[in-house]
């Protein structure tokens, strides 16, 4: 299944970069796209201002408020620079990637084959779309292009971090080359199929660099309820001003500061970003190039998904496991002709056909000049040749070929229906062959489910996701696979239209439907699902239609998609309700300090026992920023996630991070006053 | 305690055949009395040119904002020339210009603030045509609302429904037949019902009182039933004239409690019921009483309430220790201020009911309740959805809902929806909105008032008590409760405009605002639902929607409430 690359939360790269970053994103202009915490730099701004005019606003003659004021805005900036870093980090982890692929990138040399049969090399940026390249062992593959011609070991790593090098070859699932990517061994022959600029390696650097990032819906919903709590904390502190002067007490600049950034949601605000973005960066560690970070909040929300039997559920490569004689047809005919049918079929199909021809008869069929080859379509669903002579050889679907026959005036053997059921009821795929109207038989094509599905498909129905097999085999067959996978429904003997009319009736009853795909055929049923993963080595019309591409060509791998689509969702949600929570703790620090000295009865809400009133304002603004780079590796990781029931994991998440969130700021407050208040005390404050 | 008990069960018995009946008033589905409310009905929307045409939000909200000011200024025009001599026995003279300004946004907002004396300042002409009237008006725009609001939930609708038929359907089905039938159980018991003027008599002590008289009984009667709470005497349901006895105070409470209970019912009935929709697919009828999604609301609901009368009986039981120490017995607990027939029980549950409700009539004198006794009512209109007045408690209570939807559905992994339709961008802006004008109308007009001399002036308390009564002042004109924690000399420009101004953005922005979220939600694609959805009927949603609305409302208000009703508890008993 899906490999996962183990990187190092944090490499000293990373780090120098992000720390770097971290102060150059206190740029207002850059701050003020963050509100909640635009509004903790407008606070450090005015408390740095009071250090060095204490008497800014008026002032009350107390000037001996320095030292506060210097704590303060000090502990602010400190706020500031953790939310940055977080943001910082979250980037950096991309960018390192990012750069390396620029690396790879400059420089990068072509050698162009002319119409003329000349070899020029040239710089990888003139390529246009069209033009045809040789890529020899141990060169770059300029440009993202298709095979045609040549067989070559590929070693991706570059851009799916998985060093083991794959397969390319013309025509089949393996044609498709990404630019970046290094020739192993071998050459290829490529033409080349993005123009500069354009090409997947473009795109993938600049989404890793964040660049083309875009505020979610979602992020854009949840930022106006943290903005609204920003505004609501800044009434209370505002309006708090005059009632205090009202009740006798005159609070310091500052102390209003502090309880301000203390109760706005900095601890979501500050890591609201870095959510984000670690939510599209672990999708990339799955080796899935997110185009968008919508892309990966709809994973969320996924209720149906359409899966290709071929490929996602079964391994794909269905293997010719037997051929089956109709009654007065020799076994040795069969398969003769089945070899020749297959020729010049290079599907994985085709091509064991002929290897186990070669293993029953012992001989292997040679190309006859002049023979055309009918390559398979998903309308015909049939192959096979029509040689020099006018015999016409065919191999596909029963139904398929039984009509066939049956216009070219032939009759169907008794039997057939007969061994065609045999093979679905097994779960394997019959395949028909027939020369001009007449039917030789059947061959079995074995099918196998992947290993570990059945699991995952049990995961996906207690999150409530509906999944939905097609497949063109025949209802028997495809029952039995849908069945033996534990798939919710399957479509048989399906068609691409069939998709695109699945996912429209499944949008019809207000589902998000998410599917995968390779083929062009599957280009419009990518842009009509609302979560569409293409392969890699799919063509680049299905490429271009989706809103993620599987650089490793795996499909199991959108099941793990919508999980880090779900993870990010309750990391946020969850740490939003954490920071709010923290809220009560905050106050019952703050209140009390504040107006301790004026109506000393308002000790008894000083429950944590808090020292004196300024060490309960500072370790409650301490705690406030210390909270941050504590919850990065959280942010970073996501929420751990299991498959429960709504309500269970409401409960629990509730239970974690809402009552949690109420208790730890208790003891990390009282903790934080323990050791500063003798620092205090020393500092004679 | 066992009389409390008792009457919450009436409470609750009650509130179910009139949430169905709202419901079928909501949805015009047939009632037992359509045959004589049709008729009267087609009468009315004939003279008046009302056809059955649904509305789009921003039409509804033109509608009910337009009807409401072409009132406000008739009912305007009436304060100022009731000096004239039509049903005015008493002689009483014109009403000033910002006091009528306040009088007339306080009865149109459904507040009932009242800065006159209803004996001196007013004459039964403008008693019936401005005040009883914009009791009717006032709580039938409540109801409309509400029904538009929740028609936009259900999902069952396009539009929201036509404001005119809303409003004509809830005076004549709802109020006025309940109001008839309140009015006479008053009269059975003593509430005057004339248009004497008033008549002086001898006391037994031998000196003169002048004894109200007037239309008394039918204004009590809506006073109560539509949440309006202005009384017809400045000392409202404390006398014996609005209030004769045990019976009548239960019969008052139970009339303000049963329309923004059985909206709740009429709630759940009106959306989504997840039992209903089950036996559907079994092909059964199912008959439901309190609708699945009306749970956790009426649950919250009850919840605080109760946690807020204990609150209040508690304390007011306990006394005053002050007075203990200079020799007056506590042990009936608290009793300045407070009626000796009603005793602390009923006085306790009064104070809850009416501010809880947000109706705003009294039977005991609040500025006098302990601390903490005088907390629970400031809270509850705070809060303004603890059943809320009429209609709008309800709606408050839903904004609050999708607020929680938006935090706990990301917790379980999905991006938020509420039945069946997702919280976007859009939503949630609005839904903060509706949530900040609250805190900002009673949070920014207290501190303006403690900040500037015309405001201080009318503090009559120094101290932590005097914020209370100023806070109380503007949480009573936002949540357009309308009871007056009395004692601020509130009879002034600055009083009466800045009042004026809470009550009347209290009730209008938060109602356009509600409406225009509704429409946005009705007019969303539907999504299908599965076991991975958060659902909104459970418990655990219960919990954590009473988590949310407890957290958001304390941490919004604590600071205030310490500087005042705290601190003064802890200096009372510290």
């Amino acid at each position: 299944m899906s490999k996962k690359t183990k990187t190092a939360f944090i490499t000293a790269d990373i780090l120098k970069s992000s720390l770097i970053g971290s102060i150059t994103k206190l740029n207002p202009i850059y701050m003020i796209k963050n509100p909640v915490m635009f509004v903790v730099e407008a606070g450090f701004v005015v408390t740095l201002l009071l250090c060095f005019f204490p008497n800014l606003f008026g002032g009350d003659g107390n000037n001996n408020l320095t030292a506060y004021n210097a704590i303060v805005s000090a502990i602010l900036l400190i706020t500031l620079l953790f939310a940055n870093f977080a943001e910082a980090v979250a980037e950096g982890r991309g960018k390192a990637q990012a750069e390396s692929l620029k690396k790879t990138q400059k420089d990068m040399q072509a050698r162009i084959l002319r119409a003329d049969g000349s070899e020029n090399i040239i710089n990888a940026n003139a390529l246009k779309k069209g033009d045809i390249v040789l890529v020899r062992a141990g060169e770059l593959i300029p440009n993202d292009g298709e095979v045609i011609d040549g067989v070559a070991s590929v070693d991706e790593s570059a851009i799916t971090g998985e060093s083991a090098p794959v397969l390319k070859e013309s025509g089949g699932d393996f044609s498709s080359v990404t630019g970046g990517t290094t020739v192993a061994s071998d050459w290829l022959k490529i033409r080349i199929t993005s123009n500069p600029g354009e090409s997947f390696l473009d795109k993938m650097i600049a989404l890793v660099e964040g660049a083309s990032r875009k505020k979610t819906p979602n992020e854009i919903a949840l930022n106006t309820l943290l903005v609204s709590l920003t505004i609501i904390f800044l009434i209370v502190v505002v309006t708090l001003y005059p009632m205090a002067v009202y009740s006798g007490v005159h609070l310091p600049i500052s102390t209003l500061i502090a309880l301000t950034v203390c109760l706005i949601p900095t601890t979501i605000g500050g890591l609201l970003s870095a959510i984000g973005i670690a939510g599209m960066d672990r999708v990339a560690r799955f080796n899935v190039i997110a185009l968008s970070g919508k892309a990966v909040e709809v994973c969320g929300d996924v209720d149906t998904m359409i899966l290709d039997k071929t490929g996602t559920i079964t391994y794909g490569n269905r293997m010719a496991a037997e051929f089956i004689p109709v009654r007065g047809v020799d076994a040795g005919e069969l398969v003769r002709y089945a070899m020749m049918s297959s020729v010049e079929d290079d599907t994985p199909e085709g091509k064991s056909v002929i290897e186990l021809g070669e293993k029953l008869n012992g001989t292997s069929v040679e190309k006859v000049q002049g023979m055309e080859f009918i390559p398979f379509t998903a309308q015909t669903r049939m192959s096979g040749v029509d040689l020099p002579d006018g015999t016409q050889i065919r191999k596909g679907a029963s139904d398929a070929i039984q009509n066939y026959v049956k216009e070219k005036g032939g009759s169907l053997p008794e039997d057939l229906e007969h061994h065609v059921n045999q093979v679905a009821e097994k779960g394997g795929t019959p395949l028909v062959v027939s020369v001009d109207n007449r039917i030789l038989g059947v061959i079995y094509l074995k099918d196998t489910i992947k290993a570990g599905l059945v699991e995952r498909f049990a995961r996906l129905r207690a999150i409530g996701i509906k999944t939905i097999m097609c497949t063109g085999d025949n209802p028997l067959t495809a029952a039995t696979i849908a069945q033996e996978a534990g798939v919710d429904s399957f479509i048989a003997q399906c068609k691409p239209e069939d998709k695109i009319r699945a996912i429209k009736a499944e949008q019809a009853n207000g589902k998000i439907v998410a599917m995968t795909g390779d083929g062009t055929n599957d280009a419009p049923a990518l842009a009509q699902a609302n979560v569409g993963i293409a392969m890699n080595s799919g063509t680049q019309a299905a490429k271009e239609a989706a809103n993620m591409v599987d650089l490793d060509s795996d499909p199991t791998k959108m099941l793990d998609v919508v999980e880090i689509g779900k993870q990010l969702l309750i990391t946020r949600g969850s740490l939003t309700t954490f920071s709010i929570a923290n809220d009560i703790a905050k106050y019952f620090a703050i209140i009390p300090a504040m107006f301790m000295v004026v109506i000393p009865q308002l000790q008894v809400l000083n429950v944590m026992g808090l020292a004196t009133p300024l060490s309960a304002i500072l370790s409650a603004l301490i705690f406030n920023a210390v909270i941050i780079p504590c919850l990065i590796p959280l942010a970073m990781r996501g929420v751990t996630y299991k498959p429960m029931r709504a309500e269970k994991m409401l409960a629990r998440n509730m239970l974690i991070y809402g009552l949690g969130g109420v208790i730890a700021p208790f003891v990390g407050i009282k903790l934080i006053d323990l050791i500063i208040a003798p620092m205090l005390a020393a500092m004679g404050m | 305690m066992l009389e409390i008990l008792l009457f919450l069960a009436v409470f609750i018995v009650v509130i179910f055949p009139t949430g169905k009946y709202l419901y079928h008033i909501a949805t015009e589905q047939r009632t037992f009395a359509d045959p004589v409310f049709d008729r009267l009905d087609n009468v009315i929307y004939r003279i008046c040119g009302i056809d059955d045409e649904g509305m789009s939000w921003k039409r509804y909200a033109v509608a009910l904002v337009a009807t409401n000011a072409a009132m406000v200024f008739i009912g305007y025009l009436i304060l100022r020339i009731q000096f004239i001599p039509w049903f005015n026995p008493n002689g009483i003279g014109s009403m000033e210009a910002s006091l009528s300004f306040n009088t007339i946004i306080s009865f149109m907002t459904n507040t009932n603030l009242q800065h006159y004396s209803g004996e001196s300042g007013l004459s039964y002409l403008s008693q019936m045509l401005v005040i009883i009237y914009m009791m009717f008006t006032s709580a039938a725009t409540g109801g409309a609302v509400v029904m538009a609001f929740v028609r936009g939930l259900s999902g069952t609708c396009r539009n929201m429904g036509n404001f005119y038929r809303d409003l004509v359907r809830n005076t004549t089905r709802v109020l006025l037949p309940l109001a008839i039938v309140v009015g006479l159980v008053l009269v059975s018991q003593g509430c005057p019902q004339n248009f004497s003027a008033n008549v002086t008599v001898q006391t037994i002590e031998g000196k003169y009182q002048d004894i109200a008289m007037g239309p008394i009984a039918s204004l009590v009667s809506i006073k109560h039933l539509g949440t309006n709470g202005g009384g017809f005497l400045g000392a409202n349901s404390t006398t014996p004239l609005e209030n004769p006895n045990v019976f009548t105070s239960m019969l008052e409470m139970l009339s303000m409690m049963l329309l923004p209970g059985a909206f709740v019912v009429m709630f759940g009935l009106m959306v989504r019921d997840r039992r209903r929709q089950k036996a559907e697919k079994e092909g059964r009828k199912e008959g439901i009483v309190l609708g699945s999604e009306a749970k956790p609301v009426f649950a919250v609901m009850f919840a605080i309430f109760l946690i807020g009368l204990a609150a209040c009986y508690t304390s007011e039981l306990a006394g005053n220790p002050r007075l203990e120490q200079v020799g007056l017995n506590q042990d009936m607990g608290s009793m300045e201020g407070k009626e000796v027939r009603f005793g602390i029980a009923q006085s306790a549950t009064f104070t809850t009911v009416t501010t809880s409700f947000t109706t705003g009539t009294v039977n005991n004198m609040h500025d006098t309740l302990t601390p903490i006794g005088g907390m629970v009512p400031l809270i509850n209109m705070m809060l303004n959805f603890v059943f809320g007045g009429e209609g709008v408690g309800l709606v408050n209570m839903l904004i609050y809902v999708i607020l929680t939807v938006f935090v706990c559905g990301l917790m379980v992994g999905r991006t938020p929806e509420y039945l069946a339709k997702k919280i976007e961008g859009r939503e949630m802006k609005l839904a903060a909105l509706c949530i900040i004008i609250h805190p900002l109308l009673i949070l920014g007009f207290s501190a303006l008032a403690v900040a500037v001399p015309d405001g201080l002036a009318g503090i009559t308390n120094p101290g932590p008590h005097g914020l209370t009564q100023v806070l109380y002042e503007y949480a009573s004109s936002a949540a357009n409760n309308g009871s007056g924690f009395e004692g601020l000399a509130d009879n002034s420009l600055f009083w009466n405009v800045t009042a004026g101004l809470a009550m009347f953005f209290g009730r209008y922005l938060s109602i356009v605002i509600a409406l225009a979220i509704s429409s946005s939600l009705m007019l969303k694609q539907p999504v299908s639902e599965s076991i991975g959805t958060l659902r909104t009927d459970t418990r655990t949603f219960t919990v954590s929607l009473f988590m949310v609305v407890v957290i958001i409302a304390a941490l919004t208000f604590f600071p205030a409430l310490v500087l005042g009703p705290l601190t003064e508890h802890m200096i009372l008993w510290g």
